[in-house]
């Protein structure tokens, strides 16, 4: 497989819920809420170890995030776990009122986010938390690429004088950063060396990234360059470094494991047509149809979210750019 | 196959056994199907197997044949994660052969991980818990409206019942008097985190249902003759919703599936899978003629 390229290393999923003990053991505020989600949040050891610092709500999920933001103004750091796409559905108008609107700084974690869960089919997916969200006022946005991202955007979550939903999926992730990487929420990380003339900007998200990265790395060999953000923080939005990318390129291609409509690529295209910058661009993601079945990397591949995919998307973009 | 004439035989030793030996296919057919799809929750379709045997091969006026019409009996199933159960007893029915199932879960393929109306015989999409109830609330309104007695028959897990929908739909139920509404709960005491009354107690469940306005019934969900015995007695009071506390064993009819938390969403190896095919040839053999 593609991802061979790339050194592997665990689960977004599994460092998650490693970071949390280290900083449960910290800071006895620190609590985790759960609904029936405890396994599948890999949070067994951690009940285990703080028995003290993990609620159980049952499988009710509003009830989960209207309890952790009351829970959360009594200055506890709460982490409400669940699939993303029960927290961001079903539990939304919680989170748009106890969390975003009342400013309870809850953080909401929303697990096997995007098409992870595969062929369990659209109940299952979360490919509109990025949409829905970014609707509503006050509450960042991040999907991490990787595993140092992920560790980065909990520890940073913490402190977080905001509400904040972080979302991720449960396969091993290749690391992409190198050591003493500078993370921040709200700053977009560049993956390829410093330029100002690039072929292809890549913008991408979560654990879309590095697969827009085997993309570029593809596309090098055929002497085209590339740009590639990892825009883990939908929001705050970093302006500054979409517009260094797209400035600097032909072509633009965001990728994102979401529908193609209100997600990260519409808010590139939307964020650009408003600076004045416009390039040619892709929103490539899952869209606006029926899901195809299968797993999570079939579904990838169906809607070209692939190394291939991506670099012939990017090809694509480049022979028209050059023909008009 | 789909025109077995279980119907018109009377209620008696034959047709118990009958549909045991049903329900056994069925069990086959489901494990196999997780076995072959490498994925699947094998202990909430076990448990709930026998209660959609006897709904579709006993009590409900739902066939392939009518399937289209509106007015006729009405099955949703709100624990939709137990997809594997209804795909055996619709194969089984008629609506779609058992050789489709060889694709459940697979690339490109219909038959996905929830029940999706893509399938011949699936009347709702499900899979968020939660939802069924609500759904079968309107199709058992709208029913009455039309001046129908059609019967509109719902199974919910118990770990679902933490879900508020529930209830608001419970009171809604009642409100409108639907007796026409038959909820049954699929009582296995176990949910993925372990036994539900750890993760968030609900009992005492019979006197919250009762309170909510149900005419509510216990029986042995694993039981052929005590669900249709059961289901005999419908409605259980005019004007009020029916709610049946099915008990039942998650992982029902394996040995060492039954009552185990893991099996959730547990797949067999290839050597519980040949186990399990065995125990199924002696429950069968036990049977007897
Ligand atoms: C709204 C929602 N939240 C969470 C889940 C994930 N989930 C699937 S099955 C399950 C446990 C269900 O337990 P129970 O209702 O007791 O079913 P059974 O024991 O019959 O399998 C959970 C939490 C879901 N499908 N829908
Ligand atoms: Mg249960």
């Amino acid at each position: 497989m593609s991802e061979n390229h790339l050194p592997i290393g665990s689960t977004n999923l599994d460092i998650f819920s490693k970071t949390l003990m280290e900083l449960a053991e910290q800071d006895r505020d620190v609590l985790v809420v759960t609904s029936d989600s405890r396994g599948s949040g890999k949070l067994t050891p951690f009940g285990e170890k703080f028995p003290g610092q993990i609620v159980e709500i049952g499988i009710a999920e509003q009830n989960l995030v209207g309890v952790s933001a009351g829970l959360a103004s009594y200055g506890k750091k709460v982490f409400a776990v669940s699939p993303a796409s029960f927290l961001t559905a079903r539990a939304l108008e919680q989170i748009k009122n106890d969390v975003a609107y009342s400013n309870r700084p809850v953080k909401v974690i929303g697990i096997s986010a995007g098409v992870s869960y595969g062929s369990l089919g659209s109940t299952h997916h979360s490919l509109h938390d990025f949409s829905v969200l970014q609707a509503i006022n006050n509450i960042d946005i991040v999907a991490p690429a990787d595993n140092f991202e992920t560790v980065q955007a909990i520890r940073a979550a913490v402190h977080h004088p905001r509400p904040i939903y972080i979302r991720f999926g449960k396969k091993p992730m290749p690391d992409l950063h190198a050591p003493g990487t500078h993370f921040e929420i709200g700053k977009a990380i560049q993956l390829t060396p410093q330029s100002n003339h690039y072929d292809v900007a890549f913008i991408a998200s979560g654990e879309t990234v590095f697969r827009a990265y085997l993309a570029s790395q593809a596309l090098a060999e055929k002497g085209i360059t590339c740009c590639v953000l990892s825009l883990h923080s939908i929001r705050p939005f970093d302006e500054d470094a979409v517009l260094h990318a797209a400035v600097n390129s032909k072509v633009v291609v965001t990728v994102e494991e979401h529908c193609v409509n209100g997600g990260l690529g519409s808010r590139v295209a939307s964020f650009l047509m408003q600076a004045g910058v416009f390039r040619p661009l892709r929103i490539v993601g899952i869209p606006d149809e029926h899901t195809v079945t299968g797993s999570q990397v079939e579904i990838f591949q169906h809607y070209s979210i692939s190394q291939q995919g991506l670099s012939q998307t990017a090809l694509h973009l480049l022979e028209k750019e050059s023909v008009s | 196959m789909n025109s077995s004439p279980l119907e018109s035989i009377p209620v008696g030793r034959e047709k118990i056994r009958l549909l045991e030996s049903k329900s056994i296919l069925h069990r086959r057919a489901l494990l196999k199907m997780i076995y072959t799809a490498r994925a699947g929750h094998t202990g909430g379709s076990l448990s709930c197997v026998d209660i959609l045997n006897v709904l579709y091969n006993h009590v409900m006026n739902i066939t392939p044949e009518n399937f289209s019409e509106l007015n006729r009996d009405h099955y949703i199933h709100s624990k939709g994660h137990s997809v594997e159960a209804l795909y055996a007893v619709l194969a089984d029915k008629g609506f779609f052969p058992f050789e489709a199932l060889d694709s459940v879960e697979t690339y490109g393929s219909y038959f996905i991980g929830h029940p999706t109306r893509r399938v011949p015989g699936i009347e709702q999409n499900t899979g968020a818990l939660g939802h069924g109830l609500s759904f079968a609330v309107g199709m058992a309104l709208a029913a009455k409206m039309n001046g129908r007695n059609d019967r509109i028959f719902t199974i919910m897990g118990d770990g679902e019942l933490a879900e508020g929908s529930i209830w608001e739909a419970s009171a809604s139920a009642a409100n409108y008097r639907l007796d026409n509404l038959v909820a049954i709960v699929d009582r296995n005491t176990l949910q993925i985190s372990g036994r539900t009354e750890n993760v968030m107690a609900m009992e005492p469940l019979d006197e919250k249902f009762s309170a909510f306005g149900f005419a509510v019934r216990e029986v042995d969900g694993n039981s052929i003759s005590d669900l249709i015995g059961v289901f005999e007695n419908l409605p259980f009071e005019e004007g009020k919703p029916n709610l049946i506390l099915a008990r039942t064993i998650k992982g029902k009819g394996i040995s060492f599936i039954e009552d185990q938390v893991q099996w959730h969403h547990h797949v067999p190896t290839d050597a519980e899978f040949d186990t399990a095919m065995l125990e199924l040839d002696e429950a069968e053999k036990a049977l007897g003629d």
